[in-house]
């Protein structure tokens, strides 16, 4: 089994609507740069997107680490933002705490979460109310 | 044959000065200056042409058919661009253009009307039937096609199946030749009368059938010196001439095409590459899955703006519009003989777009990891201001050009300068000019004046 493991790091800023989306484009060029399948670069590129636009929307700022190993894809998205009071309620599709503002943009309909569920092989969610949340999403290569 | 390397444009080493006007416009990132020349990466140039258009040395050339080299063929026709009727004045009607065309050479000239209205029938025929994935992306610019094929391999599938009206008009009107004729199909050659290069890409890589309907493409930048005074002789000859085309077929392929079926919150036009890869990244990543049909155009000004035109987009798409007012207004199809072609599948492609990924930075995923490592570790030495003179677009993909061994690190200008601002400072023992880094990447130092 080979050790080999590439990582990089990129900044996500809160509420800065223009560059959202740079950093999730950023994961899924470099993802096709390294000739990793395309049906496996799209769910990554998926969850990664909806992870990065939930830190645009709600958070002050946060970070999205790439991990890329034979092995697996994975993405941890941590924030400084209100966090999660409720992670089952969150989970569910369709519940949204989008203010009308984030509606008027496309987002909104409550499949954030449920979104990065379904296109990943494992999610971990976890959350302090008032300091962040950090989601670790892992995609398996093979 | 379908040919995957084909490209319609070559860069001519004896005019090219290497000055980056090119290097620094492609939106695909295809093009290095080594050794005072532009290059071209082959496997991520899509052909649009947006290098002719900004060299100022004619040193980008485009690999259309010199018209001179029509002749030597049983029976030609031509098969115009919309875009050729703009490029004349506002009283050249596309039926003296026709004329003009047959009597410099061609045995016939294809009128475009019905085919683009068959087209519009087709789309909003193969819409009423389609069931997703949505959205449906426009097939009938070969530059967004091969972008798709190139960059976006997920989506080929959602490349729209059905037969540009070029190609629809190319087969009707070999099928008229050899009706006329009597020679086999083979024997009747089509060229195409092109804005711009990528025409010729999907002449010889024909996506998504077994084979183009059009022979050659004559760019029209190439034919208009000749054809100009050919019109000119037409007009004072003072003879009658036809007009055979329609606004209604017309009307479509100089404005929005989107189908007309749609309602329009469902649909969406984009124009200009940057836009089209925002738009495709957004697919992409899942989003837009609410729209049907989203047109890509490569360029800002569709056709009447590709690399071989040679009338301003902007008044070329002002003769357009007064020529859709005073074309005849006749609809030139029959829904019922449209609706039997349909179903006989007359108008879809027939095999499906193939996806051409460009060569990835290692063959197994372990070499990718430790070349991606690499990559990092050589750009975080780079300014990361994207000047170009190392011959590469940006900073980032010079760090992966020295990744692959396409590149030298003292090819960078900036870090070269900082290096030897250190030396000298180092020998003289005086510091670093402030605002220059002293850490050997370029980048301002923060490091003690």
């Amino acid at each position: 089994m080979s050790d080999a493991e590439f990582v990089h790091a990129y900044d996500v800023a809160g509420a800065d609507f223009t560059n959202a989306g740079r950093a999730s484009t950023g994961i899924k060029e470099t993802l096709k740069h390294m000739g990793l399948p395309s049906p496996l670069i799209r769910r990554v590129a998926i969850a990664a997107y909806e992870a990065e636009m939930n830190m645009v929307m709600y958070a002050r700022r946060g970070a999205m680490t790439l991990r890329v190993t034979p092995a697996d894809v994975v993405i941890v998205a941590r924030d400084e933002g209100p966090g999660i009071p409720d992670i089952g309620l969150a989970m569910r599709e369709g519940y949204s705490t989008a203010t009308p503002e984030m509606r008027e943009l496309g987002f909104g309909a409550g499949m954030g979460l449920p979104n990065i569920k379904r296109n990943t092989d494992d999610l971990a969610i976890s959350s302090e109310v008032g300091r962040g949340t950090t989601l670790v999403m892992t995609v398996h290569v093979s | 044959m379908a040919d995957a390397h084909y490209h319609s444009i070559r860069f001519d080493d004896s005019a090219c000065h290497g000055c980056m006007a090119c290097l620094r416009i492609c939106p695909t990132q295809a093009i290095r200056v080594r050794r005072g020349h532009a290059m071209m990466l082959e496997d991520r140039c899509i052909d649009c042409g947006e290098c002719i258009k900004v060299c100022t040395k004619n040193a980008v050339l485009s690999l259309t058919a010199p018209p001179t080299g029509l002749g030597g063929f049983d029976y030609t026709v031509a098969i115009p661009s919309p875009a050729l009727y703009t490029q004349f004045d506002l009283d050249v009607t596309p039926g003296t253009i026709h004329q003009a065309l047959r009597n410099s050479g061609f045995d016939a000239a294809a009128t475009l009307s019905w085919s683009c209205r068959a087209v519009t029938h087709a789309i909003d025929l193969f819409l009423s039937e389609y069931g997703g994935p949505w959205p449906l992306i426009s097939s009938f610019c070969p530059s967004v096609v091969r972008l798709v094929q190139i960059k976006y391999p997920e989506l080929v599938d959602q490349l729209l199946p059905v037969l540009s009206p070029r190609e629809v008009a190319a087969r009707e009107a070999k099928r008229t030749a050899t009706a006329a004729t009597g020679l086999p199909l083979d024997r009747i050659h089509a060229v195409y009368v092109t804005p711009c290069p990528a025409k010729m890409v999907s002449i010889v890589d024909h996506p998504g059938m077994e084979a183009s309907f059009i022979d050659s493409a004559v760019g029209i930048s190439d034919l208009f010196p000749l054809l100009a005074p050919v019109i000119r002789e037409v007009q004072t000859s003072g003879a009658k001439v036809p007009e055979t085309e329609t606004a209604a077929g017309l009307g479509w392929a100089f404005s929005i095409s989107l189908p007309s079926t749609l309602p329009a919150e469902d649909t969406m036009s984009v124009w200009g590459l940057p836009n089209v890869l925002r738009i495709l990244d957004d697919i992409d990543k899942g989003k837009l899955q609410r729209y049907r049909f989203i047109e890509c155009h490569a360029c800002f000004e569709g056709c009447v703006s590709g690399a071989l035109t040679v009338e301003n987009p902007y008044v070329a798409r002002a003769r357009a519009l007064r020529l859709q007012q005073s074309l005849p207004k006749r609809d030139p199809v029959d829904p019922a003989d449209l609706r039997a072609r349909h179903e006989r599948g007359d108008f879809r492609t027939s095999v499906p777009f193939a996806v051409r990924p460009p060569q990835p930075l290692g063959r197994d995923i372990v070499t990718a990891i430790a070349r991606m490592q690499e990559r990092d570790r050589v750009a975080a030495q780079l300014p990361g201001i994207d000047c170009g003179a190392c011959g590469s677009p940006a900073c980032a993909t010079f760090a992966e050009d020295v990744v692959l061994g396409a590149a030298e690190m003292a090819q960078c200008v900036v870090q070269r300068q900082a290096q030897l601002e250190e030396q000298l400072a180092r020998l003289t023992g005086v510091g670093s000019p402030a605002g220059r880094g002293a850490d050997g990447t370029g980048r301002p130092g923060d490091d003690g004046h």
